[in-house]
């Protein structure tokens, strides 16, 4: 890992690869499992979940239909709250306004919540750049910024690293950056969180400058909501003299009440809790109490031209909960880097190729990155139709079509290295609309399934590559239907 | 064009299937959802509260009015409590046999200085027994936020049964979001290592509740 996704390899490059590192697959596989039996149990306590699912995906619905009018009665309520709303079209431009508010502070140091949001722009990069050092406080992010690594995991970043990596890094890296591991630290959870409290402390203690993303925000209030357990979000809400939330416009709810659906769906999604250990809301800036400058960061990068798309513009509901990730058989095997974007799982695949487009190798091949199981479908608190939006994508990268780039409508071309997949599909069409062309073809398979080959000639040998061609079967079900029940059906 | 405009104009255009008249209550919400998981009596409700306070680590104690001024005594004594941060708007009473030296919280001191603070008691502004949760809202029985954050201990004090609410919807309908609010579920926890979970990373490692009744 080089700790940036810049340049990393196609989906299947990246799986066959961590697909056959066997400690990250136990590893995946021990934590994937256990987070989604708790889950189950959280799930189950509630029987309105069914009606909550349903009130939440209504809810972000409306929240997208109108995002507009939502946009504008936040900025106005967040304004009158004491805040300052800036608005960042892309990536770049949201980490220019970032770095430009922390130098005006005079600071060169910041401490910064877990944020998927920063995740996404490189923010960390870029204020490194202007000479400003980013900590992480997650203890999860903590591990991954030491490590020079990347996130795998939406909730669990570190979920690919076990206790004796973790220790590694910390014995080897925390000197250089504050405060170094402990002399003797053990591999034993509480040791490592202890190690963790202690280098972070003084961060915390020192910080005029907080930055965070946030989990939702209440269009009619102005209240920003972050979820979290250890209580580092806390801190860096809390403790430093200005506060900056980098929040994807999409983290809309339209009012204070609808709150009440969605910290009963996220905490029992994502952490399987109740409810997680602490939740920290705050609107504008309170005196005496809080950072005395707040500056909300609203980022486009992308999520318009996801909201242009209305098969896609579904998977803007997500609320970043991660059950998807801790389902999918895919997710177990590959694990979260092979997915190359700060969103990995299932929500990755359909999310990062919308936000970025599919221009790229990586970014085209992530629809393909799932075998449509629809487990996360199932399990997705607000009801997004993962399945259905990666066909849609599939079929966008193989034939191209209308889309949205940057706010400008465009009309895409197909993909490169699907030539063979048309022109298999366009086939196929054919025969299935000539039986007669369908039965020949049948049976000159079933006759001379002994010569088949075990991989697929020509083009086709991506496909077999990393699949077993089924077997062909002597007789097609057609023509044993008309030898078995043909008669009957004549009478 | 500011990048507001841009923003709000692709915004405008990625919404062109949406119809010129819907406007956003156009757009059904189904509420049919549950206002609470149950119907309990107010002792049943302060019973699972504290059944589920218990279940995330928080250490609960049960206590009359005459009687919590020796309990805030004890539990600071035997936390070996030095210095205890006090909220201004603290009932007297809950601290009136209290040894520790009583921190009070002012704009003006540094997290640094209330790093030093063993202990923090607080009121709570609503406590929800379906989910183990107490919410702080900064009244000045709670103080600002960073006072329950930075102690390693925190004895947060509610009143049964009339802070107890079954749910999160009726915490919410009690609540105003124009003060900072702090929702407490057991104490600081990380599951961060192979999924152990450890309490305390940054919070107060110790929580106890205090569940007075008046």
């Amino acid at each position: 890992m080089s700790g940036t996704y810049l340049g990393m390899p196609a989906f299947p490059t990246a799986a066959a690869s961590s697909t056959q590192d066997g400690r990250l697959r136990a590893n995946l596989r021990y934590a994937t499992h256990t987070i989604r039996d708790k889950r189950a149990k959280a799930v189950a306590e509630l029987d309105d979940w069914a009606r909550l699912r349903a009130a939440g995906a209504a809810v972000k619905d409306r929240t997208l239909r109108h995002l507009d009018h939502y946009l504008e009665q936040l900025e106005e309520a967040v304004t009158a709250a004491g805040g300052q709303v800036h608005w960042a079209a892309d990536a770049a431009e949201a980490n220019a306004i970032v770095a430009r508010l922390v130098r005006e502070t005079g600071e060169r140091e910041v401490v910064k919540v877990k944020s998927m949001a920063t995740q996404e722009t490189g923010l960390n990069r870029t204020l490194a750049e202007a000479g400003i050092s980013a900590y992480e406080t997650d203890l999860a992010e903590l591990i991954v910024q030491l490590g020079d690594d990347l996130p795998s995991h939406i909730l669990v970043p570190a979920i690919h690293r076990n206790r004796g990596e973790i220790r590694d890094i910390f014995r080897e890296q925390m000197g250089r950056w504050g405060r170094a591991a402990p002399e003797g630290l053990s591999d034993a959870p509480g040791e490592l969180a202890e190690a963790a409290r202690l280098h972070l402390r003084e961060k915390f203690l020192n910080a005029k400058v907080g930055i965070s993303g946030a989990n939702f925000m209440v269009a009619e209030t102005g209240t920003l909501v972050v979820v979290e357990s250890e209580g580092n979000g806390r801190m860096c809400l809390t403790l430093p003299e200005t506060l900056i939330s980098v929040v994807g416009i999409e983290k809309i709810v339209p009012t204070w009440q609808d709150l009440e659906i969605f910290l009963q769906l996220l905490p029992r999604s994502s952490t399987a809790e109740r409810m997680n250990p602490y939740t920290s809301m705050w609107t504008g800036t309170t005196d005496g109490d809080g950072p005395r400058t707040f500056h909300l960061v609203l980022l486009d990068n992308g999520r318009t031209d996801t909201l242009a798309d209305t098969v896609g513009r579904q998977a803007l509901r997500c609320i970043r909960c991660s059950a998807c990730l801790n389902v999918c058989p895919v997710y177990e095997r590959a694990g979260g880097h092979a997915y190359g974007s700060a969103y990995p799982g299932p929500i990755g695949a359909i999310l990062t190729p919308q936000l970025r487009g599919t221009a790229s190798e990586l970014d085209a091949s992530l629809p393909y990155a799932s075998s449509l199981c629809g487990a996360c479908y199932e399990v997705c608190p607000v009801a997004i139709d993962i399945p259905e939006v990666l066909v849609h994508l599939r079929e966008r990268v193989v034939q191209g079509g209308k889309v949205t780039r940057r706010g400008v409508k465009t009309v895409l071309k197909p993909a490169k290295g699907h030539a063979a997949e048309r022109a298999a599909m366009r086939a196929a069409g054919f025969a299935f609309d000539h039986p007669g062309v369908l039965r020949a073809g049948q049976r000159l398979a079933g006759r001379t399934r002994r010569l088949h080959p075990r991989r697929l000639p020509g083009p086709g040998h991506a496909w077999s590559d990393t699949r077993d061609l089924p077997p062909v079967p002597a007789e097609s079900f057609r023509d044993w239907w008309r030898r078995t029940r043909g008669e009957e059906q004549g009478k | 064009m500011s990048s507001r405009d841009v923003v709000l104009a692709r915004v405008r255009r990625a919404l062109a299937d949406v119809p010129r008249g819907e406007g956003p209550g156009d757009v059904p919400v189904p509420r049919d959802y549950l206002r609470t998981h149950g119907s309990r009596t107010a002792e049943e409700r302060v019973a699972l509260l504290a059944e589920n306070l218990a279940e995330y680590r928080a250490v609960v104690h049960h206590c009359a009015e005459d009687d919590v001024h020796m309990l805030v005594m004890r539990l600071l004594n035997e936390h070996g409590t030095q210095h205890v941060l006090v909220p201004p708007g603290l009932d007297p009473w809950w601290m009136a046999a209290a040894d520790p030296v009583r921190i009070h919280d002012r704009a003006a001191s540094t997290a640094r200085e209330l790093d030093t603070v063993d202990s923090v008691v607080t009121g709570c502004a609503v406590a929800i027994a379906e989910t183990g949760t107490i919410v702080l809202d900064g009244s000045p029985d709670q103080g600002r936020r960073r006072i329950s954050l930075i102690p390693d201990h925190h004895i947060c004090v509610v009143r049964v049964p009339d802070q107890v609410v079954d749910s999160v919807p009726q915490a919410l309908e009690r609540l105003d979001p124009a003060r900072p609010l702090t929702w407490i579920s057991g104490p600081s926890a990380t599951s961060d290592i192979e999924l152990d979970r450890v309490e305390g990373v940054h919070g107060p490692r110790k929580l106890e509740v205090v569940l007075l009744s008046e």
